[in-house]
């Protein structure tokens, strides 16, 4: 496993040193217009401070989906783990449904549908962060699912033989259990909800790739302005990777596993 | 050996038990005295554990009655908390919490089912870890520890719970040889305080030390029930000589 990530880490190290490479030496050719994000020129530098920016709600917007998409994807996965029938149907059909909705369409659904159907007034951030949170809890309840059902069934007869109730089995002996085993997928979920943020952009969330858009539709410079986007998100996840494997070693390092 | 108390702890009548079309349990019958020590021996597939885990509650059962404490289990509805049964289970493969240390292992059923005090639950265990002789683990992980110690842990664990009754299944064949005695140990100790036990075990050393009463099952049935003298000396049927035989051997 630790083997598998250093040689992983290994080649995204140097893919980005790669492509970095090729963007400053096409910058030698004259097409290239690199003034527009050259951060020695007072303009250039102003409009990366602008592109940066965006990482802010980049950032919130997928911590808070994931947040809420964690808590509803359990309380989704908790039925579909039922002996009862109607319960798991509950689950399936949920699951189903939100998992079939592409997150674009959602995303606009949420934010010009869901007011006129419900009659309130809803704002782009919590829009985007109730699109994406709903799309993705399709998804952790899934990953709640099997992480669960790989807990022993011993687990359970031993909480049965001292008395704990389902409520107590589960927050004290089942969930802690499944969670340090899905934390890997959980990670994924989050490197795949900062990439899904971007299409929060379309309903003019000032995000990374909203922020691009419109210094790309004042500058008209789409091939540097997107590239700095692309970088930009490279950075980003592989920070996050980051964070995610080294909190992967330090559970792996526990002694209780 | 002290002579077991007469009032039944335990009443299992004509209890059959299916899972989908297959009998695990075929009308079997038992009565356990308060403070009487049973042990259940038979071929592997036989119903032993089916029946133990239908006592605790693991397991429901389609006809007959079983009554545990006064209480009769009535599997249409709730399970009857197995505390308030009164009843402890010991598992052969521990089945102790990995992510807890030895003391929490122990102390989440006081606490939580008992709503004891943190500091009380910690006494309570640590008398129960001194009493099966690992205090000095009480900081450790299940990971850290061997098979004896860990099974001890579990019986301990049990203990806390403080039941009427214990159950067994199996609780040494999980474990290397030179571990058994340890456990055995601890067994004989809990049985010679008074406490009502059903040890499925083929032990037959610590059988014929500590049972007041043998049961033989086989196919879902109980084949022989005798005094631990007349069960190894004489038994009825031929499938307990035979079983007998080819487990004495070793
Ligand atoms: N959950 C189950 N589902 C289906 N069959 C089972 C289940 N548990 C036990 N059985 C069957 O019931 C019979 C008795 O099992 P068990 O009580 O575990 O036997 P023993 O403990 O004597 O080895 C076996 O044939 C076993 O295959
Ligand atoms: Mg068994």
């Amino acid at each position: 496993m630790r083997r598998y990530c250093n040689i992983r880490e290994a080649e995204m190290r140097k893919a980005v040193v790669g492509l970095a490479l090729v963007l400053l030496l096409s910058g030698c050719s004259a097409t290239w217009g690199w003034y527009v994000v050259d951060p020695t020129k007072t303009t250039g530098m102003s409009n990366l401070r602008f592109l940066i920016d965006g990482l802010y709600y980049t950032i919130l917007l997928s911590v808070t989906a994931i947040l809420f998409s964690v808590v509803v994807g359990l309380l989704i996965a908790l039925p579909g783990l039922s002996e009862n029938r109607k319960l798991r149907a509950v689950n399936r059909i949920y699951v189903e449904i939100i998992r079939a909705i592409p997150i674009l369409v959602l995303i606009l659904w949420v934010y010009y549908g869901l007011p006129q159907v419900a009659n309130i007034s809803i704002n782009v951030f919590w829009a985007g962060v109730l699109a994406l949170a709903l799309s993705d809890s399709a998804f952790e309840a899934e990953i709640f699912r099997a992480g669960i059902q790989s807990i022993d069934k011993g687990q359970y007869e031993a909480s049965h033989s001292v008395s704990l109730t389902y409520t107590d089995t589960m927050r004290f002996v089942i969930l802690p259990q499944a969670i340090r085993r899905i934390l890997p997928a959980l990670g994924n979920q989050l490197v795949y909800m900062l990439k899904m943020s971007s299409l929060v952009s379309v309903i003019g969330m000032q995000e990374l790739t909203r922020k691009a858009n419109e210094l790309v539709v004042s500058e008209y410079r789409p091939l540097e302005i997107y590239s700095v986007l692309v970088l930009e998100y490279l950075a980003l996840i592989l920070c996050v990777s980051a964070m995610v494997r080294w909190f992967e070693r330090r559970l792996q390092a526990d002694e209780r596993y | 050996m002290q002579p077991a108390a007469t009032r039944p702890i335990i009443i299992i009548d004509n209890v059959s038990k299916y899972f989908g079309a297959f009998q695990a349990l075929k009308d079997v019958s038992l009565e356990v005295s308060l403070g009487e020590r049973v042990v259940v021996c038979g071929p592997s597939g036989s119903g032993k554990s089916t029946l133990i885990r239908c006592v605790c509650q693991l397991e429901r059962h389609e006809s007959g009655t079983i009554i545990v404490n006064g209480v009769e289990l009535d599997n249409t509805k709730k399970r009857v908390n197995s505390a308030s049964a009164g009843v402890g289970m010991v598992f052969q493969q521990f089945n102790l919490f990995p992510h807890l240390t030895v003391l929490e292992n122990l102390t989440l059923g006081p606490m939580r089912a008992r709503q004891m005090s943190k500091a009380d639950a910690r006494d309570l265990a640590m008398r129960y870890l001194e009493r099966v002789r690992i205090p000095e683990q009480a900081g450790k992980y299940p990971r850290q520890l061997s098979g004896g110690q860990q099974q001890r842990v579990a019986i301990a664990r049990s203990l806390c719970m403080e039941p009427r009754i214990m159950l067994f299944d199996e609780p040494t064949s999980a474990l290397d040889p030179e571990m058994i005695n340890e456990v055995l140990e601890v067994m004989s100790e809990l049985a010679s305080s008074g406490m009502t036990m059903i040890c499925v075990t083929h032990e037959m050393g610590f059988a014929r030390r500590v049972a007041d009463k043998m049961v033989f099952m086989d196919n879902g049935e109980i084949v022989e029930m005798a005094e631990p003298a007349k069960f190894f000396e004489a038994p009825e049927s031929k499938r307990c000589q035979e079983f007998l035989e080819k487990i004495l051997q070793h």
